[in-house]
């Protein structure tokens, strides 16, 4: 059953732009990653935060999608498409202080931001990122702000003011309820992200992209200080046999392989 | 920074605060410091002797009916006036659904580093803690300290093993922490059926990918498993896209360190290879002689599933007798 709001909902969906790992190349002789040449998209996991976000926004009605984003580098082709997958408006913090900043500087970034942009009900972010797979950005934000957290969520609705969300664990299913607003990461279960057609495309187009910038919102400079740092980023050795098993038929090469498999101590009886 | 001292694990999960004790026990000695597990929930008592066996110096120990299950909120609040108060200099957390954001919020509150999922970690020559971990999409291993204490850092499953139980003694605090009321409320859980064996833990995995036609050809690498005493498993598409797994092994999904991984009519994407980087031996079957798996793989077989799995079968039935 349709069930419209009696108020003008508020989501803001974080975006990260994200390295697209498929497409990253690796200089083999230094083991270095060519991370600077490599595409850059919305991480999938935000994605199908984005997609919840808009089938909220198609159930319900009366609602808003904003993204935010923080980056270091232009991400106007990214957020063009955020707004054609049904997002309203998107903000962008973009400065080249934040180039190094990790997950807690991020997090101070997006709260403020979030601070700036005023009032909201919902914050919806992917359950980690494609490139850094750390999970850490959504439990900073949600600490900053000092939000109900949910984390995990494979299913989730709302029903006025609060949120219903059912929690993947290890070894078991969790629901849960909060009050909004709040804040929810989700896996890349909970839905399909749908391919924006040419007329969103078109659409997205008149869409407004907001910058703000570092200096409009009161940061405290020494607070993008890094914690952690990084000591080196390597692509791993790979030390395997790469030893090619051939032979006349299917029998001689299962024959020859079961034989390697006894012999490196892998198989047997128990 | 040097008031900081001693080394503390906690897992919501009573077999991984064992495992990674096995590990805070050699950086606690290295750092000639205490361990320390903490302990939050209800019914804790028939735990405490196994983590003191295991390697704790000290057993803290917060219980209360309220805390039986875990919630971010009740867990964080404690876990944080008890890290304000002692002033440890590293914090181990599980790298699990729950221990991940409650790692990063805890390090959010004391304004701190974290590092995700080290399955490796050590002490440099400046007594800092050092993690590594997985990045880019399996496509690197980072290698990560803090500029801060304490250093808090998350260790996934399987990383370390369980020590040996030995005849030690440890000392038990009891304490009386308030709770923070939780933010949220659970409505229901409904564990996961547990009668299969998670595949973390089994020594043989066939795992299949988009080589495999059709659903019902699973059963052949079941029979294989069946051989081997092994689990079947697969790659993202065929349960993401195809749906005819739940689960799958990646890095987004099940990271596993087996003694054999068979990869069959897998064609070995990074993330997938990062998932089974850990594993002793790994086998390619793969009709594609171009497929990367082949570039992981300690043999590799360029050929028809079809054909291989039911003669691999036959071959290691007759040798095994």
């Amino acid at each position: 059953m349709l069930r419209r709001n009696d108020y003008l909902m508020r989501i803001i969906v974080c975006l990260k732009q994200a390295v697209d790992v498929s497409q990253l190349k690796v200089d083999q002789a230094t083991r270095q990653l060519l991370i600077a040449g490599a595409p850059k998209k919305i991480s999938d996991f935000d994605k199908n935060a984005l997609e919840e976000a808009v089938r909220i926004k198609e159930k319900i009605g009366n609602a808003e999608i904003f993204t935010l984003t923080v980056t270091a580098e232009d991400a106007r082709t990214v957020l063009r498409e955020a707004l054609a997958m049904g997002a309203d408006k998107a903000y962008v913090v973009n400065d080249t202080s934040l180039k190094d900043v990790d997950t807690l500087g991020t997090a101070y970034v997006l709260s403020e931001a979030i601070k700036k942009i005023g009032e909201f009900n919902l914050i919806l972010c992917g359950e980690t990122s494609l490139d850094s797979f750390s999970g850490l950005v959504g439990p900073r934000l949600a600490e900053f702000l000092g939000l109900p957290q949910l984390s995990s969520v494979r299913k989730l609705s709302v029903d006025g003011d609060t949120i219903v969300a059912e929690r993947a664990l290890e070894d078991a299913v969790e629901t849960v309820k909060a009050k909004m607003p709040a804040l929810v990461m989700v896996t890349r279960e909970i839905n399909q992200p749908r391919i924006p057609s040419l007329m969103m495309i078109m659409k997205a187009s008149k869409k407004e992209i907001v910058s703000l910038a570092v200096a409009d919102l009161g940061i405290q400079k020494e607070k993008l200080d890094p914690k952690i740092e990084v000591m080196e980023v390597l692509a791993p050795k790979t030390e395997r046999k790469k030893i090619k098993i051939t032979g006349e038929n299917a029998l001689e090469i299962a024959d020859k392989l079961a034989k390697a498999l006894i012999q490196e101590g892998v198989v047997g009886k128990r | 920074m040097s008031e900081h001292k001693g080394v503390w694990v906690f897992s919501e999960k009573h077999d991984l605060a064992l495992e990674i004790i096995g590990k805070a026990r050699e950086i606690a000695d290295k750092l000639q410091t205490e361990l320390a597990t903490v302990l939050i929930g209800f019914n804790l008592q028939p735990k405490v002797d196994e983590l003191i066996k295991c390697g704790a110096d000290k057993v803290y120990i917060i219980e209360n009916q309220s805390l039986e299950r875990f919630q971010i909120d009740s867990y964080l609040g404690i876990l944080y006036n008890l890290a304000v108060n002692y002033k440890p200099e590293i914090i181990l957390i599980s790298s699990t659904r729950n221990g991940k954001p409650l790692a990063a919020r805890l390090a959010t509150r004391l304004q701190v580093g974290c590092a995700p999922d080290c399955a490796k970690l050590s002490i440099d020559e400046h007594g800092r803690l050092v993690g590594e971990r997985i990045t880019y999409g399996g496509n690197a291993a980072a290698r990560i300290t803090f500029k801060s204490k304490p250093q808090i850092a998350t260790v996934p499953s399987r990383a370390f093993v369980k020590p040996q139980p030995k005849d030690r003694s440890g000392q038990v605090i009891k304490l009386d922490v308030k709770a923070e009321e939780p933010k949220t409320g659970i409505v229901d859980v409904k564990p996961l059926e547990t009668s299969s064996v998670r595949i973390e833990d089994a020594d043989v995995i066939i795992s299949c990918g988009r080589g495999l036609e059709k659903k019902e050809d699973k059963t052949m690498l079941d029979e294989l498993a069946t051989v081997l005493c092994g689990q079947v498993g697969c790659s993202r598409p065929l349960a993401e896209d195809r749906k005819w797994f739940t689960e799958w092994v990646g890095l987004s999904g099940h990271k596993v360190k087996p003694k054999l991984y068979i990869a069959c009519g897998i064609s070995g994407v990074i993330q997938h290879v990062a998932g089974i980087r850990d594993a002793k031996v790994i086998v390619a079957i793969n009709k594609d002689e171009q497929a990367p798996i082949f570039e992981v793989a300690d043999y590799g077989i360029v050929g028809n599933l079809y054909e291989i799995l039911p003669a691999l079968k036959e071959a290691l039935k007759n040798l095994l007798q």
